[in-house]
């Protein structure tokens, strides 16, 4: 895959409080971008000449808890005339997790979003259609979450075999 | 002994009537179709020719809980997956087995967190369980023919 090598050029057509960070690691070029702007910026990529992101590759939300701002949200952009891609992050806090949702730039990103909001919990506004995707639809709690408990069975080893059996809640007919 | 023997000169056999019932029913039983993860290929197996499960007298699995009195859960079985399986057994008519394939049916295996239902004794009673990861053919012949032997104890006494 070829690199990307048009930081300027992105930077330039944008607005100078859009872009907040830049970081290249091993020819990976990660643009960390305004909450309030991200739409705008995913458009601007994959509209403008010479850039043209026009594949959605996906969406990945982490959780960085306990720090602040807790979550994060990666946003894997590659074009498939220029054979390059790029990286966009946005961090959200974690009092208040809300980030806009990029379904009218990007129609791919619906079921990523749906995703994230489900087992972290993330509300994407003007999503068209927000809802649980893999969790039941009546589940509590979102399952990705650092502070989500792992399991809620104690394992049974031969010195604890009784009492959890009887605590097990076993069908009825 | 030959049939000849047994029938004798009337053409008459005689037995107890929960003989004659626990026969029928271990010899024609129809499982149906619930591979959930891996262990539904081992359950494959277990039904093509080098195993041949028709030797045990099962031999087409139903894709319908109205057409089968057994219940093979082979593999974990999700939270959201339960209800859907809970309703099933639900719709199988009386008489009716669970047989839990493999160590996540039985015990939530190596899941041991939220999304997998730790034992589907949680959800349906289980007859016989088998161990495994994932069990060999052997291994849920073996849990077939356990089933059989509890179902030869089955007593009229017990019907009403």
């Amino acid at each position: 895959m070829a690199e990307f090598e048009c930081i300027e050029e992105l930077q330039a057509g944008l607005p100078p409080d859009a872009i907040q960070n830049v970081e290249t690691f091993r020819g990976e070029v990660t643009f960390v971008v305004n909450p309030e702007q991200i739409v705008e910026v995913c458009r601007y990529c994959r509209d403008t000449k010479g850039l043209e992101f026009d594949f959605f590759s996906g969406l990945t939300g982490i959780d960085y808890y306990p720090s602040e701002p807790r979550f994060g949200l990666a946003y894997h952009l590659y074009s498939l005339i220029h054979n390059h891609s790029i990286r966009l992050k946005v961090y959200v806090s974690g009092d208040e997790p809300v980030a806009h949702s990029v379904v009218p730039v990007y129609t791919a990103a619906n079921w990523f979003e749906r995703e994230i909001f489900d087992l972290l919990g993330i509300t994407f506004t003007d999503h068209p259609d927000l809802r649980r995707i893999m969790m039941p639809d009546d589940w509590n709690g979102h399952p990705l979450r650092k502070d989500y408990p792992l399991g809620y069975e104690t394992v049974q080893f031969s010195f604890n075999r009784d009492e959890v059996t009887l605590h097990k809640p076993y069908a009825k007919e | 002994m030959g049939v000849t023997n047994k029938l004798g000169e009337m053409g008459v056999v005689t037995l107890r009537l929960e003989e004659a019932v626990n026969w029928a029913r271990t010899n024609a039983m129809w499982p149906m179709l619930f591979g959930l993860a891996c262990c539904a290929i081992e359950m494959m197996s277990t039904q093509a020719s080098n195993y041949d499960m028709s030797r045990f007298g099962m031999e087409l699995m139903r894709p319908s809980p109205r057409q089968s009195d057994l219940m093979i859960v082979a593999g974990r079985v999700s939270r959201k997956m339960a209800p859907v399986l809970r309703r099933l057994y639900d719709q199988m008519p009386d008489p009716k087995w669970v047989l839990s394939m493999g160590d996540c049916a039985s015990c939530g295996g190596v899941f041991n967190n939220y999304a997998i239902v730790q034992g589907v004794d949680e959800i349906v009673p289980v007859d016989v369980y088998v161990a495994g990861c994932p069990p060999r053919p052997e291994q849920l012949m073996h849990g077939i023919i356990t089933l059989h032997e509890r179902i030869k104890q089955n007593r009229l006494a017990d019907w009403a």
